[in-house]
């Protein structure tokens, strides 16, 4: 897809400036927020207080006594004109290995609270109602296509390290699914949830309106640090991250779950680079590739 | 010393002026809703603005000090009581050891503050005190106080500046039914129709009861949004966008009916066109407006935008002052 020609810029009051890449989602788009986001922490001008990318877009805090809004839009712009004109657009990121049970039992007993009026189909489940829209057979089918495809971490935020990620496969093999007609007022902690074309991880239990595909045992949020995956943050995703979703039963969600409860589990990941023009060349081949980076971790 | 809660109120948290520099992560500023007001209280306690106060919302706390102490209450009106007499707000109060704080009911707004010389001494977290429930950080436990917790309270404070027994008049906020709020247009107010835009910036608007440090929403004849085809990956409603980050402040309007202004607890991005943004210098009144506060949102120019934001920093020069 093409992104237009240059990002809008438009003001959040005196102290944000948003840049919207694309209003459309697409990895390309994201490629450029992320790469712009980089340049300006490696700027490091003073007076920025917080730079958040987003999918398709970029968040930046600046205080307007220390930074004027003119000197930091020139900056963006100029930053915007080399993240386009560079030759290989790529990011040095990792792959990161996350166990899901899909269909539980905890997502399905709170999905089965929340059905009358605010699912389009109260009579099935969120799943179903995922494949349905999508043309697929069954549940089965779209959990299968869920996982067999890495997807890149393309924003972090709404609540604490809640990732949103994009499927990595070309737009045709995309999975839309409408999010509830009114939103949850519960939904588990570490439910994987699907949104438009976007799978969440809700960090902590709360409301929520992304139909539920299944939970993790794996904590993504972890304020008191305790284990290693956390030693340098309390955050585990950071947008760029590349995560392969691996379908686990019952009897290994409880293993990891123990593990996770004595404080020896490691997420197993490994180093990648992620080169756009390959992804985009050639989806299917580019995955493998990223996935057996995974295989010799 | 300590603050011993023997009942918690409604929603009392421990605040200061909040965290920065983690929003990326979805971890918002927080802080006290009301800086103005909780920079007031601290001032009469001889503390710095860096202390941490409690920020208590519609019913107040009733708690006991286990030694001698200063203690203010600013923000929105309340009684003030001490072991059961009324007491002045906006004052510096002398208690002993033993003393009981308690409130009446409020008279206007939503929140008020309480500091205490030395202010409340929990840890800090990412660089601040402040309480963030939804993600279990800051304050006591990551959670709003409850009866029976014992809050420390640091070392009293060395006065460096003149002693303020009262706020002086032409230092106090404004707390009447009717606010104007200055916003500036921007972000997706190109999606909004003009009917909208007009309806945004000419109507009256009611506060509801649905407000919090999170956000507040505001009850009035909508502002719709252009019906137009969705972008890939936005969602179905003309309110849909890619999901992207929140400007603190920002005003969005799910479809179309009731604008909701984020503030400082907000999410920090999500699914909703926003049309416009609160300045920085307006963000405080948020705190002073209960339910059926009447709003205007009138647009200013950036250049507007920071001359109110240096008028507000002048006004807080005069307090430390």
């Amino acid at each position: 897809m093409t992104l237009p020609e240059r990002a809008r810029y438009t003001w959040g009051g005196d102290e944000f400036l948003l840049i919207e890449i694309s209003p459309d989602m697409s990895l390309e788009a994201n490629f450029v927020a992320t790469a712009m986001a980089h340049g300006l922490e490696e700027a490091a001008l003073n007076g920025i207080v917080d730079i958040c990318p987003a999918n398709a877009s970029l968040l930046i805090r600046f205080n307007p006594d220390e930074l004027a809004s003119a000197d930091l839009e020139a900056k963006a712009r100029e930053l915007e004109t080399e993240v386009r004109r560079a030759a290989v657009q790529a990011l040095e990121t990792r792959i990161i290995e996350v166990p899901v049970w899909y269909d539980d039992p905890y997502t399905r007993e709170v999905a089965a609270r929340f059905r009358e009026g605010y699912h389009q189909n109260p009579n099935g489940s969120d799943l179903d109602y995922a494949a349905e829209v999508n043309g697929l057979a069954d549940a089965a089918e779209f959990i299968r296509r869920h996982h067999e495809t890495p997807w890149l971490v393309s924003m972090v935020g709404f609540v604490a390290g809640l990732p949103f990620l994009f499927q990595l496969a070309p737009r045709e093999r995309q999975l839309e699914v409408p999010k509830y007609l009114s939103p949850r007022t519960d939904t588990p902690a570490l439910t994987i949830g699907y949104g438009g074309c976007f799978t969440a991880h809700y960090s902590v239990r709360g409301a929520g309106g992304y139909q539920m595909l299944g939970i993790t045992p794996t904590p993504i949020y972890d304020p008191e640090q305790r284990l290693e995956d956390f030693a340098d943050f309390m955050v585990l995703f950071r947008t760029g991250d590349i995560v392969k979703y691996r379908p686990v039963d019952e009897a290994e969600y409880r293993r990891i779950e123990a593990e996770v409860a004595a404080g020896t589990y490691r997420y197993k990941q490994a180093p990648v680079t992620f080169t756009l023009a390959d992804a985009l060349a050639d989806p299917a081949g580019y995955n493998t590739t990223l996935l057996e980076a995974l295989d010799v971790a | 010393m300590s603050l011993e809660i023997l009942t918690p109120g409604l929603a009392t948290t421990v605040q200061d002026r909040g965290r920065f520099g983690y929003y990326r992560f979805g971890i918002p500023q927080g802080g006290a809703m009301d800086q103005y007001a909780a920079a007031l209280a601290n001032r009469l306690v001889d503390n710095t603005d860096k202390e941490a106060v409690l920020e208590c919302t519609y019913l107040g706390p009733k708690l006991r000090v286990d030694a001698d102490t200063v203690l203010a209450v600013t923000g929105s009106p309340v009684d003030v009581l001490v072991n059961g007499e009324r007491r002045a707000g906006y004052t510096r109060l002398e208690l002993a050891a033993g003393d009981e704080v308690s409130f009446g009911v409020l008279k206007g707004g939503a929140k008020y503050f309480i500091a205490v010389a030395g202010g409340i001494d929990v840890p800090e977290v990412l660089g601040s005190r402040s309480t963030y429930p939804i993600g279990r950080l800051g304050g006591v436990q990551g959670r709003a106080v409850q009866a029976g917790d014992t809050l420390p309270v640091g070392a009293p404070p060395q006065a460096t500046l003149p002693r303020m027994d009262e706020v002086p008049e032409d230092l106090l906020p404004d707390y009447g039914r009717q606010f104007t709020v200055r916003i500036m247009l921007g972000l997706y107010d190109h999606k909004l129709t003009e009917q909208g835009l007009r309806n945004l910036t000419e109507a009256e608007w009611t506060l509801t009861p649905v407000a919090d440090r999170m956000g507040l929403r505001f009850d009035g004849p909508g502002a719709e949004w252009k019906q137009e085809e969705q972008p890939f990956g936005a969602g179905q409603d003309p309110s849909n966008i890619t999901d992207a980050g929140y400007a603190v402040g920002s005003i969005q309007i799910p479809g179309g009916t009731q604008p909701i202004v984020l503030h400082c607890d907000a999410v920090s991005g999500g699914g909703y066109a926003q049309a416009a943004t609160v300045i920085s210098a307006d963000m405080d009144l948020f705190a002073r407006m209960g339910p059926g506060a009447k709003v205007r949102f009138v647009p200013v120019t950036m250049e507007q935008a920071l001359d109110a934001r240096a008028e507000r920093k002048a006004r807080f020069a005069r307090v430390w002052s």
